[in-house]
């Protein structure tokens, strides 16, 4: 009896305890069911824009007490406005992942951590790389809303003409691909090219190029451009392909190439065989020339380890202070950050890697071979990102600068890595300018 | 006799009280004047007064435009002299344009003007006509020039090739980036051609008659009657033309995105392009303020700007004394 009596009293704590768990979750729910709305700022237009409030209208269905009212066409000037002002937004979206370090190093996005840890929110579900570009020093102030990632396009039309069966896999198979895909008009200037070696041309940028050499920008807190040996090994090979076309002509050729952002591109047309861009092309492609016959693949790279990388890089959410419903904008960027439908939809509409691994498994999204491409590369251990600095982007201006002047010639070879360490010398003063603790 | 003392203090009461009445209306008339002023007052206060001393303050302080202003002391300023590499290729990009385009800017203008005062016919079409692109939004300009450049497809660079001319880059050459701003910047000069033309009309006649009646040839004519009659629209067009020199930003900040195929990209690295030919003071120092929040050090720049401004201005006007005529003034 005395059993009996002690298994009814185990089996009613344990109703209890069940009941009174989902009791509490549903006072919380109860509790939180005073209809909210959040402002929401992005930086995306027009159709983009309706895919993310299609992603709002799930979210409202998932949380029916809070209503997202979504701005779009912001920048981080306009939000920084809006802090200023005290008209923050509840939840914020930008483009300029770079910007993070002002946004968190200031104190104007809160820290993310105490939210995370008290919903559990498991941060490995995310690949190193977006670990590393949401992180300022030891705070969190952002999440990843999906990811960009960077490979290879070529022409097949192309390649079968020129003989070619198969993407270039290293630096010295690019340079031979380039220049037998490369052809000239009658007065020698190009007419197609094979592919441009000249930086800060469409995607063409030291970040994004860097992983072909899995060079670093950083070591212990300064800048590492001259320290490490695959910056110097990657503008020597870019300069000597530069050279192979001449850089007058290489320029002559960019200024007929078209736009970038529109149905011109020159890839889209057909004037460039072989181009490094992001998964996103795959979605202009299929808008603006979708007979175009072309295959994806990881870019080139100096040793075979490093094949299969690429440089990462995506948008940012974060909750700038002041937020009035900072729960509700927390539980919006949680929403926006891991839930797997949420993230195939968004993936499937606007053409962009969704944050998390579990989701690049998705077979709805590694049906086209040429976007899977992208899905490999972002879960590739090796690829990498760029570092979150106060300074934004001002090393990679720094760098840039110094680029120009050695693609156009006016830097000797031996000037090469003195050049660099003097492009470091100005990031790391820049960065000690600026206040950040190394 | 107690007359003379009490007449005397009469006289000190009247004198006192008519001084009061003085005092009284002059402080009136500085009301009045105060107050007809007021709307001047409040906007150089609002506008000038207070941006100036708070750029002063801040340029002493690390400031993020998003957490409060700390104070750095001299920081700003070392960092300017000493550490910031891209201050020097700035500074000379714009002295290059106060010395190349103002004067290039005043002579084509005056030459405009000169022409059009000489013209016989279709006076008001070519007035017209020379004006017109002052009016062009300096954007749409600047596209338009960079489109006109292209070295590729751009009709200019066609044209000299026919002509078996070399085709120079344009704005995509650290050489040429600069003259084709000039150019840009000459086809615009509409607004300050008006002026001279109006300096111009206003040379007394009697003075061409009188040089006749010596015997001075056309160059003698313009030197010693015309370039004095209008050299104080020459000093205006000088000091005008430093300080919109000193302030160059737009047409170098759209023709370095538009010629580096960069002007969507969400970075700054297209300004200045190519090779920082095109990085003039104002646009490094937007980048530093708005590009990477950087506004303490922003604001040392602008100090540092708004010291040479006056420097310059101080020196044209100096020098002014010796070059410059105004009509009736003894010298």
């Amino acid at each position: 009896m005395r059993r009996m009596l002690l298994a009814l009293a185990l089996v009613g704590a344990g109703l209890l305890a069940a009941f009174g768990a989902s009791a509490r979750g549903a006072q919380e729910s109860t509790a939180a069911k005073e209809p909210v709305t959040i402002s929401f700022w992005s930086p995306y237009t027009a159709r983009e824009l309706g895919i993310l409030n299609s992603a709002f209208a799930a979210f409202h269905k998932k949380y029916p007490w809070i209503t997202v009212k979504s701005t779009g066409n912001t920048n981080p000037t306009k939000v920084t406005a809006a802090i200023r002002g005290g008209n923050a937004p509840d939840a914020v979206a930008l483009f300029e992942t770079d910007t993070l370090g002002a946004f968190c190093g200031s104190g104007a996005w809160i820290d993310l951590a105490s939210r995370i840890k008290a919903d559990r929110v498991n941060m490995s579900l995310f690949p190193k790389t977006i670990r590393d570009y949401t992180l300022y020093g030891d705070k969190r102030c952002a999440l990843p809303l999906l990811a960009d990632t960077y490979g290879l396009y070529y022409n097949k039309t192309m390649f079968a003409k020129a003989g070619l069966t198969s993407p270039p896999k290293t630096l010295a198979q690019l340079s031979a691909y380039a220049k037998k895909l490369t052809t000239r008009n009658s007065d020698g200037s190009i007419k197609v090219l094979g592919f441009n070696p000249i930086m800060n041309w469409y995607e063409n940028a030291p970040a994004h190029w860097g992983p072909m050499v899995g060079a670093t920008w950083m070591k212990d807190g300064k800048s590492n451009l001259a320290g490490d040996p695959g910056w110097a090994q990657l503008l020597r090979w870019q300069k000597s392909l530069v050279d192979a076309f001449g850089y007058k002509n290489l320029v002559k050729w960019e200024a007929q190439a078209g736009d970038e952002w529109t149905a011109s591109n020159a890839f889209e047309t057909g004037k460039l065989g072989m181009n490094i861009d992001g998964e996103y092309r795959t979605a202009f492609i299929k808008a603006d020339a979708p007979k175009l016959r072309y295959g994806t693949a990881p870019h080139p790279v100096s040793k075979p380890s490093l094949y299969g990388s690429g440089f990462v890089i995506g948008t940012i959410m974060g909750i700038p202070k002041g937020s009035d419903h900072e729960d509700e904008a927390w539980l919006l960027l949680k929403y926006l950050a891991t839930d797997t439908k949420a993230l195939t939809n968004l993936s499937l509409g606007l053409r962009n890697l969704p944050s998390t691994l579990p989701t690049l498994k998705n077979p709805v999204l590694r049906k086209d071979p040429r976007f899977r491409t992208f899905l490999d590369i972002f879960a590739n251990p090796r690829s990498s990102t760029q570092p979150v600095l106060k300074i934004g982007a001002q090393n990679q201006t720094l760098f840039q600068t110094f680029i120009d002047k050695w693609q156009a010639g006016h830097v000797k070879s031996q000037d090469l890595v003195p050049g660099l360490a003097n492009v470091d010398k100005q990031i790391d003063a820049a960065i000690a300018q600026s206040g950040q603790v190394p | 006799m107690t007359s003379a003392p009490v007449a005397g203090a009469l006289a000190a009461g009247v004198e006192r009280d008519r001084r009061r009445a003085k005092r009284k209306a002059a402080w009136r008339r500085r009301g009045l004047v105060l107050g007809l002023m007021s709307p001047w007052i409040l906007g150089f206060t609002i506008f000038f007064a207070y941006p100036l001393a708070m750029s002063a303050y801040l340029s002493f302080t690390h400031y993020d435009l998003l957490s409060s202003p700390r104070w750095v002391g001299l920081a700003n300023y070392r960092y300017l002299f000493e550490q910031d590499q891209l201050v020097w290729p700035a500074v000379k990009n714009t002295l290059w344009m106060m010395a190349v385009f103002v004067p290039a800017q005043a002579l084509f203008a005056f030459g405009l003007a000169f022409m059009l005062t000489r013209a016989r016919y279709g006076v008001g079409v070519f007035r017209t006509v020379f004006y017109l692109p002052a009016l062009a939004p300096v954007v749409a300009a600047t596209l338009g020039f960079v489109y006109l450049l292209n070295p590729g497809t751009g009709p200019v660079n066609i044209l000299l090739e026919r002509l078996g001319i070399p085709t120079p880059l344009w704005f995509d050459s650290p050489q040429w980036s600069k003259p084709s701003l000039v150019l840009l910047g000459l086809w615009g000069t509409g607004t300050m051609m008006i002026i001279f033309l109006a300096a111009l009309i206003d040379v007394p006649r009697q003075l061409y008659e009188s040089a006749d009646l010596d015997g001075a040839g056309p160059l003698q004519r313009l030197r010693y009657v015309t370039l004095p009659s209008i050299s104080p629209v020459i000093l205006f067009a000088v000091v005008i033309g430093v300080i919109d020199s000193l302030q160059y930003f737009t047409q170098a900040y759209v023709a370095s995105a538009i010629a580096s195929g960069q002007a969507a990209s969400e970075g700054p690295t297209s300004i200045g392009y190519p090779e920082n030919s095109t990085l003039f003071y104002p646009v490094l120092l937007y980048l530093q303020a708005f590009s990477y929040f950087n506004m303490g050090y922003a604001s040392a720049m602008t100090m540092l700007l708004l010291g040479v401004a006056l420097v310059v201005t101080l020196l044209i006007l100096r020098s002014s004394k010796l070059w410059v005529f105004y009509q009736g003034a003894r010298r």
